[in-house]
């Protein structure tokens, strides 16, 4: 049975004022997802990753073409109302963690919970922290764990608001490689049991080739398989 | 208003407190800088409750009666049936100037005697040490001496006194009368003689200045209002004035509020500068805090929610800043009655005023959000990309920034309503606001031009310490215009203080000073001028200016009666200037304190053609609506006179000798009941009062004012009234330093970071020392020069539009601060940088890096 595309990127260009002219960071690139795919963006730094990244999660607006996430056109939404899609069907995971450091290991977990507005958020936390295998460290801020530790929390905030589309910034770009071989692991199996899309940034090769799909970019541009 | 329904739920205030919790300490330093401000309102707002509520208690105690009927003649026969016809019980005082001399002690100084006969005062109680002496005195005579003159000479209970041609004991030491207070007992010291007394020390000659008071206590229920009013065709046709315990009060309430008025304004600037800090701390607090709110958007959080979390956490700081302000402020207003005591006529108790509490927490807590609102409305703009590295700043949203505006608005607006419930007119309190906008404006002009200034020109020659401490002032993350904001208000606020201070007294030493007369003797009968004239010049001392003087009684202006006036529904004349008694006196050329403004001076009088012409003082003239060619008629001891008004003069009324309001030509009062003035210069303290202690000794109805006296007591008056206005300033100093310290806290880390690279590299203690120095102490030189120009411009406008009074350069204290303010800003900058020049460097970069 074929499924309705979640993510859909239609011709996606983004451009910035640069002096007097326009720089094109992303031009032209398609491609769509569907619900438990995973896809790998690569591409030399400067390429547009990052840029496509943030068009599809809805954090910045594209200069033309359009994003259709879950169905619903980003374009449409104003600022408010993608924040809101975010809150019910996105989950981030970033390369610095960005944990909240005055929030302990929970509290983190817990707030995409509590943004929506759930009434009970510890439990499920707790269960998701526990699946990362931290669940005697629940109560530890940020600057009490270590990069991988610090990472797995980044992942049980991600998956705790079952979101439909995972988007990971370059995920085990600040861990050791053995650290980074277990986040990866820990990454693709909560995917695969939540049926949610990854659409992963990353410059790790063996974590590019474990992606269903790989996009490759360079100067802004999608490379077709072969280039 | 979606901020809002954030704002209302729990989850904002938990993640606020969450999301404060590694900086909640360094937020209540930072939230310390409006404590000061907060403190100072709710003691000053506290002290006015405190004061207002003891002058509604003490009332009658202000005034010792229920009602005063006073004139300037000694009560005559028509007088006492109208008195009588009051009924009540009554008392009488008779007051005037005089010498005192102690034999003893060699001491004489003017004073002011008080006759008194009956129960006064009727309400509150003379205090006097022994206690007892305020009800023996009635019964065994003596005099009772204000306790300040008696430590002034020496003097003790029991020594001997002498008033006039009376000598008597001293039989206690005066401290309190009702109504009265310490500042005016400090200018005219009070004495207090039975009314048989006085008239054995002979004091009231002709023409003597004298003022008579009757005391009334009426029965329960009956209102001094309902007495007065049908008596007061009488007591105006009499010439006599009244004061009634209410109006007392009322009078009372509204200096009262006045002074509390002018101490809130000034608290306010602490208040204010204190916004500016919480407003640098939420700054610094929102730049650290930009990744979070980009996290926080890129999990689902609305702009709304980002910006209501750290709108509560500006809530909650501002909030505990005022409960703290509020409590220390309690504590403070203990303070304020000892400071400004000797203003005061009443006891003012210490009373906690919950609705007073309440209102200066909550313009604490108004002001901390206003001022928190401009850089936390930055949040709004955060953009999510920050999280993905793809974004540094913020969302470039073009458009009017409409609610920044609103924000500036409500600041703008909130200063200028606080402004104008203090004071008394609505445009000066328009007038404070714009000033205090303009002295933040060109500090912070200053501090931009010194930053593009050093950017172009810092000096390639000058040692590297130096260079790079002045390049500091401009670098990223600088703190320049905050740091001349804190420093140069608070040193401008201060200094303004003193340099008006010093406008004022200065003033009356240059009139008194050099050759010009400092010594007057009034009260000089007829016979006794010659005598007096050879005892000045006995005693070296040169006749500087004399004048004959003639008091008289406005009978009639333009031929309608005063009484007529006095009476009249549509009067425009004060009733001061109907009733009071002039003192003129005649000579044939204007003395040099004065000049014409209009009309012709007649230097003689021809007989043939009345009425006399005479030439009156403008100010007096316009009090009188009087004109050129407008008759005059006065009532000369009780002979007719009338006089047609020739000319007038401008009188500079600072110069120490005999000025009036009007001058006849020769040939009219030299018939006239006249006493003389004689001026003259003493050189010394010594000279003036060998000069004193002769004339009281042989002429004892003779008073004598000593300018020197008169500018020392005022200078301790003014020191007295700069006490507690510099009481309230130094919130402003305070806040300032506050103020720096946090704001040198902020730019810590990258200070620290610096001095440990700069320690890795090579650099000496002393030379990180060097590097602190320049950049604290060009800052603190800066702000003084600033705020001295500030100081004077204000001091000046005070002396020119407030005093009217030419200005007067002080250079000490701007000299003071030029040495003082960079000392005091270095040692706070040495301080919150302690860690810079102390901390291993290895260390330091682990930590900060």
């Amino acid at each position: 049975m074929q499924l309705s595309p979640l993510l859909n990127v239609e011709r996606l260009t983004k451009c910035y004022p640069a002096g007097t002219g326009q720089l094109t960071v992303l031009a032209d690139v398609s491609f769509a997802l569907s619900p438990g795919d995973t896809c790998a963006i690569i591409g030399p730094s400067g390429s547009g990753k990052t840029t496509l990244l943030g068009l599809c999660a809805g954090l910045d607006q594209p200069t033309s073409g359009r994003v259709l996430l879950d169905g619903v056109d980003l374009g449409g939404l104003d600022e408010e109302q993608r924040a809101r899609l975010r809150s019910e069907k996105v989950g981030f995971i970033f390369q610095s963690f960005h944990l909240l450091p005055t929030l302990t290991a929970i509290e983190n977990v817990m707030v995409p919970l509590e943004l929506r507005g759930v009434a009970r958020p510890r439990p499920p936390a707790e269960e998701l922290l526990r699946r990362v295998g931290l669940a005697d460290r629940q109560d530890h801020y940020p600057s009490q764990l270590s990069g991988g530790e610090q990472q797995r929390v980044a992942i049980a905030r991600a998956f705790v608001n079952q979101p439909k589309v995972l988007f990971a910034d370059e995920p085990t770009g600040n861990l050791d490689q053995e650290t980074a071989s277990k986040v990866i692991q820990m990454l693709f199996d909560l995917n695969a049991s939540a049926n949610t899309a990854l659409v992963l940034v990353t410059h790790d090769p063996e974590l590019a080739r474990r992606a269903g799909r790989v996009i490759r970019l360079r100067g802004g541009r999608r490379l077709e398989d072969g280039e | 208003m979606s901020w809002l329904r954030a704002l209302l739920r729990r989850w904002t205030w938990q993640m606020a407190w969450r999301e404060s919790r590694t900086r909640r300490a360094r937020l209540m330093l930072f939230g310390s800088s409006i404590v000061l401000g907060i403190a100072a309102l709710i003691a000053i707002g506290a002290f006015r409750d405190g004061l207002l509520n003891a002058v509604e208690e003490q009332a009658k105690s202000l005034l010792g009666a229920d009602l005063v009927i006073a004139g300037r003649s000694r009560f005559g026969e028509e007088e006492d049936r109208l008195l009588n016809a009051i009924g009540g019980r009554q008392s009488r005082e008779t007051d005037l100037s005089s010498m005192i001399l102690f034999p003893t002690r060699a001491g004489t100084r003017l004073v002011q005697v008080r006759g008194i006969e009956g129960d006064f005062p009727f309400y509150g109680a003379l205090e006097t040490d022994p206690p007892e002496a305020a009800a023996t005195w009635r019964l065994s005579g003596g005099a009772l001496v204000e306790e300040t003159l008696l430590a002034q000479y020496g003097a003790q209970v029991g020594d001997p006194v002498k008033i006039g041609t009376l000598t008597t004991q001293v039989v206690g030491r005066l401290k309190r009368v009702p109504g009265d207070t310490l500042a005016f007992a400090t200018l005219a010291p009070r004495v207090y003689l039975r009314s048989a007394d006085l008239e054995k020390a002979t004091l009231q000659q002709k023409g003597s200045l004298a003022r008579h008071k009757c005391y009334i206590q009426l029965p329960v229920g009956v209102s001094a209002e309902q007495v007065v009013k049908p008596i007061q065709k009488d007591l105006d046709r009499l010439r006599l004035g009244h004061t009634t315990a209410e109006k007392r009060q009322e009078d009372l309430g509204n200096s009262m509020e006045r002074l509390s008025d002018f101490l809130s304004l000034v608290g306010f600037v602490a208040l204010f500068l204190g916004g500016v800090g919480i407003a640098n701390a939420i700054h610094t607090h929102v730049k650290e805090k930009l990744s979070h709110v980009a996290v926080l958007r890129c999990l689902g959080a609305t702009e709304a929610e980002t910006f209501s979390i750290y709108l509560a956490q500006a809530i909650t700081l501002g909030a505990v800043a005022s409960l703290a302000g509020t409590l220390l402020g309690v504590a403070v207003q203990f303070a304020l009655p000892h400071i400004l005591g000797d203003f005061l006529p009443v006891k003012v108790g210490f009373k906690i005023q919950p609705a007073g509490l309440a209102q200066g927490f909550g313009i604490g807590l108004a002001f901390s959000i206003l001022f928190a609102l401009l850089p936390l409305l930055g949040i709004r703009k955060a953009s999510p990309l920050i999280a993905l590295r793809i974004s540094t700043g913020v969302n470039a949203k073009g458009g009017i920034p409409w609610p920044e505006i609103v924000a500036g608005i409500l600041v703008a607006g909130a200063s200028v309503v606080f402004a104008m419930q203090h004071t008394e007119r609505k445009a000066h309190g328009l007038y404070f606001v714009g000033g205090l906008a303009a002295s933040f404006l060109l500090l912070w002009a200053t501090s931009r031009a010194l930053m593009f200034g050093l950017r172009k020109v810092v000096p390639a020659g000058l040692p590297y310490p130096w260079r790079q401490g002045l390049s500091n002032l401009y670098r990223p993350n600088n703190r320049t215009v905050l740091l001349m904001l804190s420093v140069g208000l608070g040193t401008f606020v201060l200094l303004t203080v003193h340099l008006t201070q010093n406008v004022l007294i200065k003033e009356l030493v240059k009139e008194g000073g050099t050759n010009r007369p400092n010594t007057v003797l009034f009260d000089i009968q007829p016979d006794q001028r010659e005598a007096v004239v050879k005892a000045v010049s006995d005693q070296g001392l040169r006749i500087m200016d004399q004048a004959p003087i003639v008091t008289m009684r406005l009978a009639k202006i333009g031929g309608k009666s005063v009484e007529d006036i006095l009476t009249s529904t549509n009067r425009q004349i004060a009733k001061w200037a109907l009733r009071r008694e002039y003192r003129c006196t005649w000579r044939e050329t204007l003395a040099n304190s004065e000049s014409l403004v209009s009309g012709v001076w007649h230097p003689a009088f021809d007989a043939a053609r009345e009425p006399a012409p005479v030439s009156v003082e403008e100010g007096i003239a316009r009090d009188l609506g009087l004109k050129i060619g407008d008759e005059l008629a006065f009532d000369l001891q009780g002979i007719p006179l009338t006089t047609r008004v020739a000319s007038l003069r401008k009188v500079d009324w600072r110069r120490v000798q005999p000025n009036f309001f009007v001058v006849f030509p020769p040939g009219v009062l030299e018939s006239a009941p006249a006493f003389h003035v004689v001026v003259t210069r003493s050189d010394s303290s010594g000279q003036s009062a060998t000069l004193q202690r002769s004339i009281v000794e042989r002429f004892p109805n003779i008073s004598v004012i000593d300018l020197s006296l008169v500018l020392s007591t005022l200078d301790t008056l003014l020191g007295k009234i700069s006490l507690g206005i510099q009481f309230m300033a130094f919130f402003t100093v305070a806040t300032g330093v506050l103020v720096l310290a946090g704001a040198v806290l902020v730019s810590r880390k990258q200070r620290v970071r610096e001095g440990a690279l700069l320690r890795t590299l090579g650099a000496s203690r002393a030379q990180i020392r060097t590097i602190l120095a320049a950049e604290y102490g060009s800052l603190g030189l800066m702000a003084a020069l600033v705020a001295t120009v500030l100081a004077v411009g204000a001091s000046w406008g005070l002396a020119h539009f407030v005093f009217k009074t030419a200005y007067v350069w002080s250079p000490a204290p701007l000299v003071a601060a030029w040495l003082g303010v960079p000392v005091i800003t270095l040692i706070t900058g040495w301080w919150s940088s302690r860690s810079v020049v102390d901390a291993p460097p290895l260390e330091t970069l682990r930590e900060e890096g």
